[in-house]
């Protein structure tokens, strides 16, 4: 009998001291019954990578709102794909302009949100996103 | 299939796959952990325990950064941290704060840090602790750290899992008489009083010590002295002679946000760690958490077995049986088992 949790990381990429969204974020999914590793704020891209490896999350989850998403997030993807995480889906929240989206998304980002984001969204879509690693 | 020698080899994306293999308690990971035990028995466990808010994270940091530093000549050693923080029993949920405090240590590959939520279980540790302490020495690594939820009740459980315990007391958080009551300074090898740079940490640290002496009368922590009477009962020699001799509990004044106070801390994990091995506490210790991690093994597996070939049927009539007063628990299990 196996007991699989849903393990997310929530970082704060950058120099952006914008935390209250991402604190919002990794609440709601704890308490939708999730291991929310939550790792403060001016995270490089190489500590995120770092962090997901060593905790082993299935979700990495990036809050945003400095408008520095277009540099910090595909530094994360790649620094994911050198620790051999490809599988690991990638949220992004924040102040992020629509015209920005596909971009992301194109760079291997899964879903990206703005403000006033229901968070019971964020937890039906990643529960979607995770399809439990059959082992 | 997670591969056993690329964890012994130093791979850390296996040894974190491996990791929660064994937390989610897979089939693979019972493989696994059969063929690294052989491997395992070098680490040095090192729990850290106090209340919420205490600072063991930020204590935990600075340890962990002072050990990769401290030895100039040799090979610094590897450092594994385990940080366990409670499971939400509502929502069977958790929010693993620890690694915020640890940022110093990003970058260093000497060193693996691994959050780990409670799950249930009670006592200060998760369940799966044990063996992820088992998996990273197999691992390597050399000192394990590990963090302790800290809730405040009698952590016993990392007094059998380490061979040295650190409890953190602050100042002012008036939880000092709680922790007496709660047992905590009983498990201490090492006692910390952080937040030094607070005016009332010298009080604290006189409060405590003369609860030391007036709860231990000197000598070894309550722990030890009950291994060590176990022994006599089990005519077992080591070189510990009696319990007031040896190993003083030092009660230490320590400033982690600032680093100061740690290099003596260091040295005091050093010297009980030599302590252990020169009585020979190391080996019995070993042996007494082996034995009883073997027990709860086989309870587990007991009580799996007696859930399989349940006659269903059979139990909810004398549960039914019960409810009604018309037989006793007592009876009942005789008749179920
Ligand atoms: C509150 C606030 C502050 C507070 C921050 C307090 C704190 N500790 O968080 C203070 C006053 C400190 C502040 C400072 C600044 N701010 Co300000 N701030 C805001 C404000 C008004 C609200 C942000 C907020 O907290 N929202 C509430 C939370 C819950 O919403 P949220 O973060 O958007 O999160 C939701 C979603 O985005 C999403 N989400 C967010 N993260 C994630 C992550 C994941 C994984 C997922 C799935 C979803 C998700 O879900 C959340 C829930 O719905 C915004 C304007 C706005 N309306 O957004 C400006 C805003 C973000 N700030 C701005 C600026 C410029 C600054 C300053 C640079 C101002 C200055 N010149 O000094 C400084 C910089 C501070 C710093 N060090 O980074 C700009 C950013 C412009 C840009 N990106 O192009 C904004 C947009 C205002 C504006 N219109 O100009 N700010
Ligand atoms: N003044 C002071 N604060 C400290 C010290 N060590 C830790 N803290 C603070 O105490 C709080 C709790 O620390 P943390 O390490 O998370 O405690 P834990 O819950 O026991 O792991 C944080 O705000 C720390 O910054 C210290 O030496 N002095
Ligand atoms: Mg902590």
């Amino acid at each position: 009998m196996t007991d699989k949790k849903i393990r997310v990381l929530i970082a704060k990429p950058g120099l952006d001291g914008h935390d209250r969204g991402a604190k919002v974020i990794a609440r709601a999914l704890r308490d939708a019954g999730m291991e929310v590793i939550y790792t403060g704020l001016r995270q490089t891209p190489d500590m995120i990578a770092e962090a997901a490896l060593q905790e082993d999350v299935d979700v990495v989850g990036l809050s945003i709102l400095s408008g520095a998403h277009n540099a910090l997030v595909p530094a994360v993807i790649d620094k994911l794909t050198q620790n051999g995480l490809n599988d690991v889906k990638v949220f992004v929240g924040g102040i992020i302009p629509e015209d920005d989206i596909p971009n992301l998304e194109e760079k291997g980002v899964y879903a990206v949100y703005g403000p006033g984001t229901d968070t019971q969204k964020v937890v039906a879509e990643i529960k979607t996103a995770i399809i439990p690693k059959s082992e | 299939m997670i591969d056993a020698e690329a964890i012994r080899s130093g791979n850390r994306l296996a040894l974190s796959r491996a990791l929660t293999a064994v937390e989610n308690n897979t089939p693979d990971s019972k493989r696994l952990q059969a063929t690294l035990f052989p491997f395992t028995g070098n680490a040095h466990l090192v729990g850290v325990t106090g209340a919420p808010g205490s600072g063991k994270s930020t204590l935990v940091n600075q340890l962990a950064k002072a050990f990769r530093q401290s030895s100039i000549n040799e090979k610094p050693p590897k450092i594994a941290i385990i940080a366990v923080d409670p499971t939400s029993p509502y929502s069977g949920g958790a929010l693993l704060g620890d690694r915020i405090r640890m940022q110093d240590l990003a970058g260093d590959k000497g060193i693996f840090i691994r959050s780990m939520a409670s799950r249930g279980a009670l006592g200060g540790l998760a369940h799966s602790t044990a063996a992820f302490a088992t998996l990273l020495d197999s691992a390597g690594f050399d000192i394990i750290l590990i963090e302790t939820v800290g809730a405040g009740q009698a952590e016993v459980n990392i007094a059998r899992l380490a061979h040295t315990v650190i409890v953190v007391e602050a100042p002012g958080m008036g939880d000092d008489i709680q922790a007496i009551k709660a047992g905590i300074l009983e498990i201490a090898d090492i006692l910390v009083v952080n937040k030094a740079d607070r005016p009332e940490a010298e009080n604290t640290a006189r409060a405590l010590k003369i609860m030391l002496e007036m709860s231990r009368g000197g000598g070894m922590t309550a722990a030890s002295k009950h291994l060590m009477r176990s022994l006599a009962e089990k005519k077992v020699n080591t070189n510990q002679k009696d319990e007031k001799t040896g190993w003083e509990t030092p009660i230490r004044l320590v400033t982690a946000i600032e680093g100061s106070g740690i290099d003596t801390l260091v040295d005091d994990i050093r010297r009980h760690k030599a302590y252990l091995v020169s009585s020979d506490l190391w080996k019995v210790k070993e042996a007494y958490r082996l034995e009883k991690d073997l027990e709860a093994l086989i309870k587990d597996k007991l009580v799996d077995q007696w859930q399989e070939n349940l006659d269903e049927e059979k139990y909810q009539a004398l549960l039914a049986e019960i409810i009604q007063r018309k037989r006793s628990p007592i009876e009942a299990l005789d008749l179920l088992l």
